[in-house]
Formats: C-alpha cells, structure tokens, sequence
C-alpha cells in the first residue's frame, strides 16, 4: 500500500454567506487520513463537522484552502470532474438515504458497480454480501418505499460500499437507525474496516464513534482535538464485566 | 446487594455458595462476579438486622452447611423495596470538579482535561460494545446482561453530551 495519505486537507474555510453577513462554518481545518484509518468526527451541531466531510467529497465547494484525495488535487475539480472521483473512489452515506425510488433494492446497491465498471455477476455478489450482512438479503426486490427508515439506512450503506471505494465517507450513518439496526450497521463497519476500509466518519453517537482508530473533535468549525482512542483493560480477557455495582 | 440476596431467599433458602451463583447466572457477564465473602457479610448483616434466619443442615464428611431463609420482617422489607420508587442517579462528577476548578489551580488546560475525558469515555464505550459482543455470543439468551450493558451505554452517551456542553460553555 503506498504511504500517500487517502485524505490531506490543508487550512480549509468555509463561509457560508446568505443574504446578511458571512457564516464561518469551517474555519482553517488541517486534516491528514492515511490508507486504511477509521476516523471519526464529533463535536456539537453547528461544529461544522457535515461541512467538512461534505467538502471532502465534493458535495459543498470550499471558500479556500486545499482537498487532496489519494494525492491528487480535488478542490479545483470542476462538478463533472468531482462525479468522476465520487464514482470511482468515494461512498458516501448521509442521514437521509437518497434512494433512487423507483429500482428495487438490489438495483441501487448494484448500480455503483456497474457505474464503476464492475461486472454484473461481480456486482449482484457484492450486494448479495452487502445485504446478507446488514439483514436485509429477503429485501432485495423491495422498492425502497415499502422499508423502514431503518432498513433504508442500511440500503444506502450497502450501495456506499457496493464499489469497494477508497474512501467511505459518512454523515451520521446511524441517525435513524433503533439499536438492533445501529448493531447491524456498526459490525459492517468494524468488519470492513479490518479488511482495509478507509473510513471518515461524522457522528453524534458514541457507538459509533467508538469504533474509530482516531477521534477528531470540532469546535466553532476548528478541530480541538485529534489523538487515537486509547485502549481500556478494565476486566481481564474473557472474565466477568463489571459494568453494574451493586451497594452492599 | 441485601435487596438482590433478599429477592433470592423470598423464593427459596439457599446456601451462600447458591446465591453466588444464582446472581452470576441471572446477571451474567455484565455482572462482576460477586465476592463470596462480601455475599457472607451481607448475609450476616441480613441476620442480624433479623430479615433472614441461618440453620445448620448436616452433611455427609463435610462440615455442616449453613441454610438461610427469609423471616417475615424480611420479606416486608423486601416489599417495601420492591414499592418504592428508586433513586435517580445523580451527578457526583469527579471529572466536573476537576473541569471547574482546573483554572484556580493553574496545573490543567479545560480543553485539555475535555478533550482527555472524551477519548478515556470512547474507550470504556468501545470497551462496552465488545462486552456487549461477547454477551450476544456466549449467553444470547440472558437478556437481562445485554439490557445492563445497553444501559451502561446510555449513560456513558449522556456522559459525553454532557462533556460537549462543558466545552461549549467553558472555552
């Protein structure tokens, strides 16, 4: 694997202006993710924590400062040149799916493959995969607007997934999702990360979030923190929790 | 853990050892495995307070066993547990004196000690989630471990909104 980092961010801003005066949403973010690292995202609504990841993979244009992906430059990408890099190296899941409504489920998670050049028998065996890891393999031939929120949640992971991308970008993957979904979703997430995904991850739940190699924290659209999880050994392998106390 | 040995002999005496392993088996993994002396202390407490009674039961080449039971006086107590409503957990944060006194002292930077606080709660989270594995694997059945560690998250999630608040607010 090279040492090119997935993700180089360099003193990125972010002004949103509407009508009155400029917003800073993101202000002088410096950001590096090498090959194969899960990082999270967290800080308070309104940190600027979807601005930086929607700028990261091209679906909000930054006010300046520079996006490399893979060693190339990206913030001077024209829309169609961003469509090309999205096609072919980014997944991208929001909080709201945007499902195509009127192919079944096994057509949206298909149709990245194929769009990426896959071929169709490749592509119905990774969906197959996707699916049957995220519980929803008899959902296949659903339209999407007969699943739950929930199940649509996952549909639209799977498809993010379904092109094997380089980096798997995410917004708050788990906002809609009751906790036997959010299980479901994180053990994808753990599985693919231990197999090489490279993953950048906003989320308010800790879950989630805990599942990262590395935390960054945003704060009025600066990062105020940027370190690795540590490890805890709080039981020894294999024995009891302690995660109740009981008083005597 | 009296009301949790009470509970145990309102359905049937039992020896110290059986408690011991009743609450292992009802807790499961989420459980520390409770300490058979502490389960004798409490025991002696319950008796002396005269909520539960000790017999000696003969045994074969071993020494006698000593059988607990549950008096009357027990079992309203028990009741009078089981009725009242529980108390809510409060906020006794070590970390938050630390956080609001930090600046007096001069030693620590709050953002420093936030920041510091969010990774050590995303490692005991992280910690959680694999236990939570575990349980699912080795004893799928017991839902009362998996609804324990579930909780556990739940106040770990609003340990750290809360954490984020604090930053918001003392920067």
């Amino acid at each position: 694997m090279s040492d090119t980092p997935v993700v180089r961010v360099v003193n990125l801003v972010k002004i949103y202006q509407t009508g009155g005066l400029p917003v800073p949403a993101v202000r002088g973010v410096d950001l590096t993710v090498e090959a194969g690292e899960f990082v999270a995202i967290t800080g308070p609504s309104g940190s600027g924590k979807s601005t930086l990841v929607h700028m990261i993979g091209g679906l909000d244009t930054r006010s300046s400062g520079e996006i490399w992906l893979e060693g190339r430059r990206a913030d001077t990408l024209s829309e169609s040149g961003w469509a090309v890099l999205r096609r072919e190296q980014i997944g991208f899941v929001f909080q709201f799916f945007n499902l195509v409504g009127n192919m079944t489920v096994a057509d949206n998670v298909e149709l990245p493959a194929l769009l990426g050049g896959a071929s169709p028998r490749h592509a119905r065996e990774r969906r197959e995969y996707l699916l049957g890891e995220l519980g929803l393999a008899d959902r296949a031939d659903a339209a999407p607007a007969q699943l739950s929120g929930g199940e649509q949640q996952r549909v639209a992971l799977a498809r993010a997934l379904a092109n094997q991308p380089r980096l798997l970008l995410a917004d708050e993957p788990t906002g809609n999702l009751d906790s036997r979904n959010t299980r479901d979703v994180l053990r994808l997430l753990g599985r693919v990360h231990r197999q090489g995904q490279t993953i950048v991850l906003v989320t308010h739940d800790a879950r989630v979030a805990s599942m990262a190699d590395r935390v960054v924290s945003l704060l009025d659209g600066q990062i105020v923190d940027d370190g690795a999880i540590p490890r805890v050994r709080r039981r020894p392998a294999g024995g009891a929790g302690d995660v109740v106390e009981l008083r005597s | 853990m009296r009301q949790a040995l009470l509970a145990l002999l309102a359905k049937e005496p039992a020896h110290g050892y059986e408690l011991k392993q009743a609450l292992e088996s009802i807790f499961g993994i989420a459980y520390p495995s409770p300490n058979i002396g502490q389960i004798y202390v409490t025991l002696g407490r319950l008796e002396k307070d005269g909520y539960v009674r000790a017999v000696d039961v003969e045994q074969a080449n071993r020494p006698n066993k000593k059988v607990y039971y549950i008096t009357a006086a027990g079992r309203e107590a028990l009741e009078t547990w089981v009725d009242e409503p529980t108390e809510g957990p409060r906020v006794r944060d070590e970390f938050f004196m630390k956080l609001v006194l930090a600046p007096l002292t001069g030693l620590a930077d709050r953002m420093a000690l936030v920041n510091r606080q969010r990774r050590h709660y995303l490692s005991l989270m992280r910690d959680l989630g694999e236990l939570a594995e575990a349980a699912e694997r080795t004893d799928p059945a017991n839902r009362a471990s998996l609804l324990l560690i579930e909780g556990a998250m739940l106040h770990l999630q609003a340990d750290l909104d809360w954490l984020e608040r604090c930053q918001e607010e003392l920067q």
